[in-house]
């Protein structure tokens, strides 16, 4: 083990052609032959992670930055997530932009019904986390009260860069999925377990 | 006084002289005018008048509103604008509770449609040989009218299953409101205030 790794390290310094910038001690093909030993859960949730497909559910304002995320100055295409799929069977990550009013509830329950295991939620914005400034008798006072969601996004609206951040934070929540032990992911049935305070 | 506010009040005369009885006096404020309709089964005559010999070819707006504890309890208003002689001219009709109901002037300007659509929604004031008279804010088989005084800012819990749901919101407090004419900061911030404590 000893020699492979200062044969590794010689390996860096004299073949690799990006030796005077690369500090890390990565895996140099040239000695161990394109071949990683990892764990089938890293390299299932490194695949997930890296082509999330978002389906912007972009209900109001907070919609405008999503669209300044996928555009040029903010890409985020960087994170492989630049297919915004607008149908929920070839998405795996739905991003709660704007204002859930009740009467678009349903239709935001049933578009994430549609969408295919593994799936995952943004809430993006105040109205999508609690309701926002909205505090009345047509506004759902946050979508967590119908789907379950993984990330919340403050802000009003969240400024491209903080969505990206949420971006990364669901992509480190998805790297720690255990993927092939067995486990349950408990399904919140439709509408019974409503919050209701 | 302008141009448009002479022509403004040139036509308003003019209607008032067509309908005499029907309309109250010509109220002035600010150079905008405005003729009260006594009669309200007789609006969309005096719409039709208005468009066609007047010139008011545009309504800009079709309101509601709620003196809750007056006697009569809503009012319908009414803007009309006239795209050659660029005059305004507004319209109310006083509508009571029990016979709620208002004859519809979408047979004299077609965007009266989804205006008259949403006073039904929110008052619940109905529009007779409306075309097409259901909610379009709230959904089919909401039972409340949201925008009358009575009905709270946080709403009420209503079911319908396949269709929607509403629970009230949660108040805290009561809606938080900014006093803006302040000298500073402290005294503007937003607080749940009643009208005694200003």
């Amino acid at each position: 083990m000893l020699s492979l790794a200062s044969k590794k390290l010689e390996g860096l310094s004299k073949d690799n052609a990006m030796s005077s910038t690369q500090t890390e001690v990565g895996y140099n093909t040239k000695i161990e032959g394109d071949v990683i030993v990892t764990k089938a859960d890293a390299v299932l949730n490194w695949f997930r992670k890296n082509s999330l497909w978002p389906m912007p559910m972009g209900l109001a304002c907070c919609a405008i930055e999503l669209m300044a995320a996928g555009a040029s100055r903010f890409d985020i295409s960087r994170f492989g997530a630049e297919v915004m799929r607008f149908s929920p069977r070839q998405s795996d990550l739905m991003i709660v932009a704007g204002t859930v009013t009740y009467k678009m509830a349903m239709a935001v329950r049933r578009i994430y019904d549609q969408m295919a295991e593994p799936k995952w939620v943004i809430a993006m914005g105040a109205c999508a986390s609690t309701g926002g400034m909205f505090r009345s008798y047509s506004v759902l006072q946050g979508v967590d009260r119908i789907i379950p969601v993984n990330v919340y996004v403050a802000g009003c609206p969240p400024r491209p860069e903080a969505l990206l951040d949420a971006l990364m934070k669901m992509q480190d929540q998805v790297a720690k999925e255990p993927l092939l032990r067995t486990h349950k992911v408990p399904k919140p049935d439709a509408l019974a377990g409503l919050h209701v305070k | 006084m302008s141009e448009t506010t002479t022509k403004a009040k040139e036509l308003a005369e003019k209607l008032k002289a067509q309908f005499g009885d029907l309309l109250s006096d010509i109220q002035e404020f600010r150079d905008e005018y405005t003729l009260m309709v006594q009669d309200k089964t007789r609006i969309a005559e005096v719409c039709a008048y208005a468009k066609e010999t007047l010139g008011f070819d545009g309504l800009t707006d079709l309101s509601s509103v709620d003196h809750y504890g007056d006697e009569p309890r809503f009012s319908v208003v009414y803007e009309l604008y006239g795209h050659t002689h660029h005059a305004y001219l507004r319209l109310k009709l006083q509508v009571g509770e029990e016979e709620c109901e208002v004859p519809t002037v979408t047979g004299v300007w077609r965007t009266a449609d989804w205006h008259e659509r949403e006073i039904y929604d929110m008052m619940g004031i109905r529009f007779k040989d409306h075309p097409d008279l259901r909610r379009i804010i709230m959904w089919e088989g909401y039972p409340y009218f949201p925008l009358r005084k009575d009905f709270p800012l946080e709403g009420k819990e209503t079911d319908l299953p396949d269709v929607a749901f509403s629970r009230k919101a949660p108040m805290e407090g009561g809606p938080f409101v900014t006093s803006p004419g302040k000298a500073t900061t402290t005294e503007r911030e937003p607080r749940s205030r009643t009208v005694e404590t200003d």
